[in-house]
């Protein structure tokens, strides 16, 4: 076993994404560290009682609290005195963070409390059978957003969140992939190195929901952020510090390797707005290679 | 009150999932591998263990099969095998 704080002998599927992103982040924060996390597959399978798979203190809060629990959590700490020797992440999936969980978020970020809030984003309720939540992309096939002959799936796209962490002044926001990990444990030590409320929410590929190969796991995260469809930014002090540029692949290679998409590969126009979401992303965020740099790259 | 419920740091290493492998399990060749740790760092079961060139190997207690280190080997240096032919 490599030494790590996030162990052997958890229940998450085979090729889970957001096993792998959860023993990126911990390691990267380190054993002097506090997990809250909300109820979704990641709290379910590290923490099959009397088991743990954590190497560090972790409290199993209530699906839509965490960050309320990491806030008293936070303060307590303070009382005691130990705030600078303790660093504190709330964790949660998408449907806890984006619906659920988003009003205990945004009163998390108001009062300025130092804590690293980590959303990891499978674009879907996956512990309990794949329903839509406000992270899940537009056309994709749930449970709740089923295909049909007049349904192309879910109706909306994507909740933009970090926009909207990013809109309570706070000082580190990031979006970062399981396909990138050294990517994603950079943005966690920059995240722990900066006191307050810090974002970083993580593209975490579920091969059940998605329907993907487990090998492929890896490959369709970075054909998410290849696209545009996935775009990895940083904000410091609520501006666009860095970017990972890319040469657009089209958004088909993304599409075609998922399950949950299979229905849209006869249909060219609800591709076409698609690849509308991802050239969006790439003039809005600057994403294309060519175009100037704001500092160096993500 | 709360003494049974706190649990033992890593105590899931006694729940050992490597009979979940249904058909296939990787083979780590150890012939052109640079040590570039991928395997180690994406295999979502923390069950990769190696330094330096040609060394890293998995625990079969614990894989999956997943392929996610085959997939990822910039080498090729590991191969995913039918499970009855180690
Ligand atoms: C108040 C409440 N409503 C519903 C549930 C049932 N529930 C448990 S986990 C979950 C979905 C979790 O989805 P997400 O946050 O995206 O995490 P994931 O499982 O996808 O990682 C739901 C609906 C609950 N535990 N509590
Ligand atoms: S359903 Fe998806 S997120 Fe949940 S454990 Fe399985 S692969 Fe991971
Ligand atoms: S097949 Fe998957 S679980 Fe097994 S060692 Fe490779 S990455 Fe780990
Ligand atoms: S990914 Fe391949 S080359 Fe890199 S350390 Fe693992 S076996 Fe060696
Ligand atoms: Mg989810």
């Amino acid at each position: 076993m490599s030494k790590t704080l996030f162990n052997s002998g958890h229940t998450a599927c085979a090729g889970c994404g957001q096993s792998m992103a959860a023993r990126l982040v911990i390691d990267a924060a380190g054993p002097n560290t506090i997990i809250v996390n909300n109820t979704g597959c990641l709290e379910v399978f590290s923490t099959k009682y009397p088991e743990t798979s954590w190497g560090v203190p972790f409290i199993h809060s209530l699906f839509e609290n965490a960050a309320a629990v990491a806030s008293g959590v936070e303060s307590a700490i303070k009382y005691l005195g130990k705030a600078d020797e303790i660093n504190i992440i709330a964790q949660a999936g998408d449907g806890g963070t984006a619906d659920i969980g988003l009003q205990a978020l945004s009163g998390m970020l108001e009062r300025g409390h130092n804590i690293l809030y980590v959303c990891y984003d499978n674009e879907a309720y996956m512990n309990t059978g794949v329903q839509r939540s406000g992270l899940t992309p537009f056309d994709t096939n749930t449970t709740t957003s089923p295909v049909g002959s007049i349904s192309s799936g879910n109706l909306r796209p994507k909740k933009p969140v970090p926009e909207i962490a990013n809109a309570h002044g706070i000082p580190y926001v990031a979006t970062a992939s399981a396909g990138f990990p050294q990517d994603l444990q950079r943005k966690v030590k920059k995240a722990i190195s900066i006191k307050g409320p810090k974002y970083i929410q993580v593209h975490v590929p579920c091969p059940l929901g998605w329907r993907h190969e487990t090998n492929l796991t890896i490959n369709v995260a970075k054909l998410a952020v290849e696209t545009g469809l996935y775009p990895l930014i940083e904000y410091e002090n609520c501006i666009i510090s860095a970017r990972r540029q890319i040469t657009p692949k089209p958004v088909e290679e993304y599409l075609k390797v998922q399950g949950r998409f299979k229905h849209l590969l006869k249909k060219p126009e609800e591709i076409k707005k698609i690849q509308d979401i991802a050239d969006n992303n790439i003039k809005k965020y600057g994403l294309k290679v060519e175009q100037q740099q704001i500092s160096p790259s993500a | 009150m709360f003494g049974p419920l706190v649990c033992k740091p890593g105590s899931s290493r006694n729940n050992k999932t490597g009979p979940w492998r249904t058909e296939l399990r990787p083979k780590f060749l150890k012939k052109a591998c640079i040590a570039c740790n991928m395997c180690l760092v994406v295999c979502p079961e923390s069950c990769i263990t190696g330094q330096g060139k040609n060394n890293y190997d998995f625990d079969p207690d614990f894989c999956k099969g997943c392929g996610s280190c085959a997939a990822v080997c910039p080498k090729k240096d590991i191969e995913m095998v039918k499970e009855d032919s180690i």
